[in-house]
């Protein structure tokens, strides 16, 4: 079982909280937030990180493709 | 070669009264380095002016606000002021954050704006109403994000004047005695612990009750303290910032007549507007809230040794010419927008979303004002974290 993470660069804002808190898994390149990694371990923070992202930027998927988050 | 400079200089730079940027920030940009500062209370501190700068400090994890209240932090009163999760590193500030965080997203947010609409609406209407002049501070600035924010976290509207001046106290540089502060807090604090309880016993659909069921469900991940703590940091934080805002991106546009009428004549632009305003105003007395290196790092070419705090002027680096084409002139059509007037990194404003439709909102409102100008000096708050006219006499028609 393990995670993707996805972050949508044009909706991003850049407000780097996500690389802030998690530096391992999120990094800013340039004005916008990328993934460091393609795959995680199941991660509560993370999807935390999905469900209060600013701009709903980031996607978490599990190994079907299913959305995990952000959720509603 | 240039050599630094070794000078400690004493801060903050601006003065109180009016909006100006102190040019001692354009000295210290354009200056190799970093320069020294030292606040009224406090060790000496670096001081970060440049966009590059405050970016990567603000957004740097070796950077620490935890590390602060374990040291003697720069600050302009002799006595500590609580910082709630503003003084929280992760992992405990991101348990924090991510209890009220939900809330605030651009998502949510933006199924408020017919409300907000309305209240901004309904506002400007009364102002009509009653006739010039009036002070839009009074009338108009404040009402508006203490009624958002007092639905938002169920907190009674009509105890505005109550926590007013509590808030007031929290915010103030000051006009205060380190016992007064101290005493002001427990009002403040004793007067949310009763709202809670009220709550608990009959919940609500708002923030408070949420927070409340999360405690329920998992007493481990918020103590009760820290749920009173984070009602009072959303209730003051969310109301007094943008309730100064306001009344700045006024007094800023009516200096700037023909950016007021580009926004009449197309309300589009008022989104780039506000960003562009975030960006322009000043609103800190000075930087605040230092960041501590927990180890050895490089800013920039300086090296900050572990122990060490650095203060972040936002204000200077929105102005940074080596980020910003003509920073000193007010533009609504940037293509560089990112600001760092909500700050950057794990701290970035958690209520930016609900501040910018807010100040989205009171443009909108305010532009429907015809010939709003000044009807007197603004009288300007002066022990404030945060700058800004304490009265705006306006007149229209
Ligand atoms: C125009 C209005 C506002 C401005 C200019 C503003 C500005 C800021 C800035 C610059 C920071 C970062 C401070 C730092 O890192 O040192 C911040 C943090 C914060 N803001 Fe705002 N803010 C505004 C409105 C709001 C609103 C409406 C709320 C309501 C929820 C809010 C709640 C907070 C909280 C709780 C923090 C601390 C976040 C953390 O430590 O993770 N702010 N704000
Ligand atoms: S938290 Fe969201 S908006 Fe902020 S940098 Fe990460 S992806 Fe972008």
């Amino acid at each position: 079982m393990s995670w993707t993470i996805t972050v949508d660069r044009g909706t991003c804002m850049g407000s780097g909280i996500c690389a802030g808190s998690r530096p391992d898994v999120f990094r800013l390149a340039g004005t916008a937030s990328e993934p460091v990694v393609d795959r995680i371990e199941p991660d509560e923070d993370v999807l935390d990180l999905a469900d209060t992202c600013p701009a709903a930027a980031i996607t978490v998927r599990d190994e079907a493709g299913t959305e995990l988050g952000p959720r509603p | 070669m240039t050599t630094a400079d070794e000078r400690v200089h004493t801060y903050p730079f601006n003065r109180p009264e009016g909006l100006e940027l102190s040019p001692a920030y354009r000295d210290a940009r354009v200056a190799p380095g970093m320069i020294r500062v030292r606040l009224p209370f406090g060790e000496p501190a670096w001081l970060a002016t440049r966009y590059e700068d405050v970016r990567f400090v603000l957004g740097d994890r070796r950077f620490s606000r935890a590390l602060a209240a374990r040291s003697d932090e720069p600050r302009n009163q002799s006595y500590r002021r609580p910082g709630g999760i503003l003084a929280m590193d992760p992992p405990d500030h991101t348990r924090l954050r991510v209890l009220v965080a939900g809330a605030f997203t651009v998502r949510r947010v933006e199924k408020l704006r017919p409300w907000v609409r309305q209240i901004a609406a309904g506002l400007v209407a009364d102002l009509v109403a009653a006739g010039p002049p009036a002070d839009l501070v009074d009338a108009f600035a404040l009402p508006l994000p203490v009624q958002v924010i007092c639905e938002l976290l169920g907190v009674p509207a009509e105890d505005r004047h109550l926590f007013r001046a509590w808030s007031d106290a929290m915010l103030s540089t000051s006009s205060l005695t380190a016992e007064e502060f101290v005493r002001n807090e427990r009002e403040l604090n004793a007067y949310m612990a009763g709202l809670v309880a009220q709550r608990r016993e009959r919940p609500a659909d708002d923030l408070m009750s949420a927070l409340i069921a999360a405690r329920a469900e998992n007493l481990d991940r918020l103590t009760e303290e820290e749920l009173v703590e984070l009602c009072i940091g959303v209730l003051v934080a969310g109301h007094e910032t943008t309730a100064t805002q306001i009344p700045n991106f006024t007094h800023v546009l009516l200096a700037h007549p023909e950016r007021f009428d580009q926004l009449r004549a197309d309300p589009d632009l008022i989104p780039a507007a506000v960003e562009e305003l975030m960006r322009f105003v000043p609103l800190g007395a000075g930087a605040g809230f230092a960041r501590y290196a927990t180890e050895d790092v490089l800013v920039g070419d300086v090296p900050v040794r572990a122990g060490e705090p650095v203060l972040c002027a936002v204000a200077s680096a929105n102005r940074d010419e080596g980020r910003f084409e003509e920073p000193e002139e007010l533009r609504f059509d940037r293509q560089e927008t990112q600001h760092l007037g909500f700050g950057h990194g794990v701290h970035h404003c958690l209520g930016a979303p609900l501040a910018r439709l807010e100040l989205q909102e009171a443009l909108r409102a305010l532009i429907t004002l015809p010939d709003l100008r000044l009807a007197g000096d603004p009288v300007w708050k002066t022990q404030m974290l945060v700058r800004g006219p304490r009265e705006l006499p306006v007149a229209w028609g």
